[in-house]
């Protein structure tokens, strides 16, 4: 018996806000990395599941991209956090403010 | 020789140069007296040598004007002040020239001669003083003489208002040498306060002089002085009248007539070899000089004559009676001086212009001889002037004594001295003129032997009166001083005879007058008048019989000095009690200097002090209200400025920060603020989007 579609979206909008919540209230930028991932791929699971109710495998394919480029993102990402932490010594982004006005 | 004339003032300007430039530092004092004395000398070597050849006139000779009918020769040296073209076509403007003809030959013997003897002794006479104050006297010494015979020499009034100007300024230098000392402790004058009287009276004079000249330039068109005369019979008697007596108060200024005589016995402040040679012998008759330089113009003027003569006259008597009570030694000689000049300016006004030049002459000599022989008593003393602190001094300075009893004798008119003749030509020229003047000009020549036999016998005979230390230190001059008195004494009783008269030479001719014949006119226009042709017509023995009189006057005058000083020496002060106010009135001078001070000095100290008051309070204020005023408005502008310009881009740039220092607090740095603005932005677009589209 094939999921209803419905339940994915639902599944989806959870991880969702959980990503996003986590994104805007955690201060170690690894957490909010780890955030920005379970919101890409809430974004995936709804790519995913339209996918297969509509029967085209072009959403799949999306997903799939979608993991690639995230892979890179984090590569980028975790890059910048390494470098942030050997010049600052720390990994809270509510220190980081020299962009202050 | 002749061609050298523009050299005879310019060595002493050399001397001047020199001495001025490197006298005081760098030239050894034997080197300054050298270079002094020696500029003149030449100078005095060339004028002869030019003198001479005048006897001989050459045809020609390039670049100078000879005139051989008026033995006059004019060496142009260039265009002083080029004035254009005149109206008829030629051209107008003041060459700096020199002329030579037999009066200035004479005034340049005079100068040249006696100033180098002057020069010589004064070698001796400052040899105390300190080198820079020795070179300063002699530099001064040599500008004198090249301004005097600028003066001498100029062929044009402007030439000779150079040297005119130039022998005044030396004077006030040397008037003003000792500026640091004190002359007149009574009335408290400086030696500078003298010499700045003298300067300034001279000024007053000068204003004469340069009226008389404008006048003369403005109706004449030219500058120079043949040309003036050349064309004085045009001008006509009223013009002549009055340019004459304008150049007659210069000369009453520089040749010290009334009354502008009052500078020149304060002129007694300097040091006394100056006395000699600018207040006895050069200076004080370039006065005589000019007016006899311009004695064609005045021939044309009787009025003038008259005037100049009634002047002359009044001087030579009321200083006479001035120098009867003085006891400055220099004092006597100086009021003696101004006698003397009046005497010469009386002989202008008669028209005798030769005589006044003959008794210039023999004055320079004699009177330059008193001087110098004063001077060697003051030097003897230590610096005494008092006569009645001296006494005695014949055996101690035999040579002094010797030469100043020559010279008393010349200046009192005992033949065969030179005084005799030139001062009897004038008394005879005037006896023609008119009586008066004679009995005028006999008084003061009775004075004048009084006076000079009295400063003789108080000076040179009876007791000593000087103190311990002044006999201590009383010495005979050396031999620098001695040398001119000698060689002036020779002339003062030789010098007379180059002019003595046709009527006791047995027939020949007088010399001296021939000689200026050229120059001079012989006869002034009154002499055609009715009196004074009958009196020449009796000349000889009448002339032979007043100067046998005016020989008896000055021997009585002699005498009664003798009697009063040498023999009852205690006379003179009884005849003093007996006429008290008359002494008293003597001896302070008529009060002259006072009456000037009060009519003339007061009232214009007033003006002074009106001036002074108007200058501090009317245009200082002005000056000071308009500061005021700018200030002020300069406060405003700067109120404007601060509060209102200065306001606006303040509140521009004010404005600018509040609202940034609202809109920064966005700008916060933190990236989860960011996010979340972002999120909520979503948050409401799609918000908006479905509440529209539902």
């Amino acid at each position: 018996m094939p999921v209803p579609p419905t339940h994915v979206l639902i599944i989806s909008l959870l991880l969702f806000s959980v990503g996003m919540i986590g994104v805007l209230i955690r201060r170690n930028v690894i957490i909010i990395l780890m955030s920005i991932e379970l919101i890409m791929n809430a974004a995936n699971l709804n790519l995913i599941a339209f996918s297969r109710q509509l029967n085209n495998l072009v959403g799949q394919v999306f997903g799939v991209f979608t993991i690639a480029v995230a892979a890179g993102e984090v590569a980028v990402g975790l890059a910048v956090v390494l470098a942030l932490y050997r010049n600052r010594a720390t990994v809270y982004v509510d220190e980081v403010q020299i962009m202050k006005g | 020789m002749l061609r050298l004339l523009w050299l005879i003032p310019l060595l002493p300007f050399m001397g001047f140069a020199l001495n001025g430039l490197l006298g005081a530092r760098v030239l050894p004092r034997r080197a300054v007296g050298l270079i002094a004395c020696g500029t003149v000398l030449l100078s005095f070597l060339v004028s002869l040598g030019a003198v001479l050849s005048l006897g001989s006139l050459p045809e020609t000779a390039e670049g100078l004007l000879i005139d051989h009918d008026a033995r006059r020769v004019t060496q142009t040296l260039y265009t002083w002040m080029p004035l254009g073209e005149g109206a008829d076509g030629r051209s107008i403007g003041v060459d700096w020239a020199y002329v030579l003809d037999p009066l200035s030959a004479v005034m340049l013997m005079v100068v040249t001669g006696v100033g180098f003897l002057i020069h010589v002794y004064s070698v001796g006479y400052m040899g105390h003083e300190p080198r820079p104050a020795y070179a300063r006297f002699f530099s001064y010494l040599n500008l004198f003489m090249g301004m005097m015979l600028t003066l001498v020499l100029g062929a044009s009034l402007p030439v000779v208002f150079v040297g005119w100007e130039g022998v005044g300024l030396c004077s006030y230098l040397l008037i003003g040498f000792y500026y640091d000392r004190m002359f007149d402790e009574k009335t408290g004058m400086s030696c500078a306060d003298a010499g700045r009287k003298a300067f300034i009276v001279n000024r007053i004079g000068d204003m004469g002089f340069l009226l008389g000249m404008l006048l003369l330039f403005s109706l004449t068109g030219t500058m120079d002085i043949q040309g003036v005369l050349d064309q004085a019979g045009t001008l006509g008697p009223m013009v002549c009248t009055v340019a004459g007596l304008l150049l007659f108060v210069g000369a009453c200024g520089k040749s010290a007539q009334i009354p502008l005589y009052v500078w020149l016995p304060d002129a007694m402040a300097g040091p006394t070899p100056v006395s000699a040679l600018i207040h006895a012998a050069t200076m004080v008759t370039a006065g005589v000089y000019v007016l006899c330089r311009m004695a064609p113009m005045y021939v044309l003027a009787p009025g003038a004559l008259l005037v100049v003569a009634v002047v002359g006259a009044a001087t030579a008597l009321l200083a006479a009676s001035m120098g009867l009570a003085q006891t400055d030694i220099k004092k006597v000689l100086a009021y003696s001086t101004v006698s003397q000049l009046g005497y010469m300016v009386l002989a202008v006004g008669v028209g005798a212009f030769s005589a006044a030049i003959f008794h210039l002459l023999t004055h320079a000599f004699f009177k330059a001889l008193l001087f110098l022989g004063a001077g060697s008593v003051i030097h003897a003393l230590s610096g005494e002037q008092d006569i009645t602190k001296m006494g005695g001094l014949r055996s101690r300075l035999p040579w002094t004594h010797l030469t100043f009893l020559v010279a008393t004798l010349a200046i009192a008119g005992i033949p065969p001295l030179a005084g005799f003749f030139s001062k009897d030509e004038i008394l005879w020229k005037a006896f023609v003129r008119h009586p008066a003047f004679w009995v005028v000009g006999v008084a003061g020549a009775f004075m004048t032997a009084f006076y000079m036999t009295r400063l003789y016998i108080l000076t040179f005979r009876g007791m000593e009166r000087f103190g311990e230390e002044a006999r201590h230190h009383l010495h005979e001059s050396p031999p620098s001083m001695t040398v001119p008195l000698v060689a002036l004494a020779v002339l003062s009783a030789v010098g007379g005879w180059v002019g003595i008269p046709a009527v006791i030479s047995l027939g020949l001719p007088n010399v001296f007058e021939h000689w200026l014949a050229p120059v001079l006119p012989a006869a002034a226009a009154h002499e055609t008048s009715g009196y004074a042709a009958t009196a020449a017509h009796a000349a000889g023995p009448l002339e032979i019989g007043l100067m046998a009189l005016s020989v008896g006057v000055a021997l009585a005058g002699i005498l009664l000095g003798w009697l009063l000083y040498e023999k009852r020496p205690e006379l003179p002060e009884r005849v003093a009690a007996g006429a008290r106010g008359l002494y008293l009135l003597v001896y302070n001078k008529y009060f002259v200097d006072e009456i000037y001070g009060k009519v003339v000095l007061a009232p214009y100290y007033g003006l002074c002090r009106a001036s002074a008051w108007l200058d501090r309070w009317v245009v200082d204020g002005a000056v000071n209200g308009a500061g005021y005023l700018t200030l002020g408005s300069s406060y405003t502008s700067r109120g404007f400025d601060e509060w209102i310009v200065d306001g606006l881009v303040n509140l521009t740039g004010n404005m600018v920060r509040g609202f940034s220092a609202a809109l920064r607090v966005v700008q916060s740095g933190l990236v989860r603020s960011y996010a979340t603005v972002m999120v909520l932005g979503i948050f409401i677009l799609v918000s908006v989007y479905l509440l529209t589209m539902g």
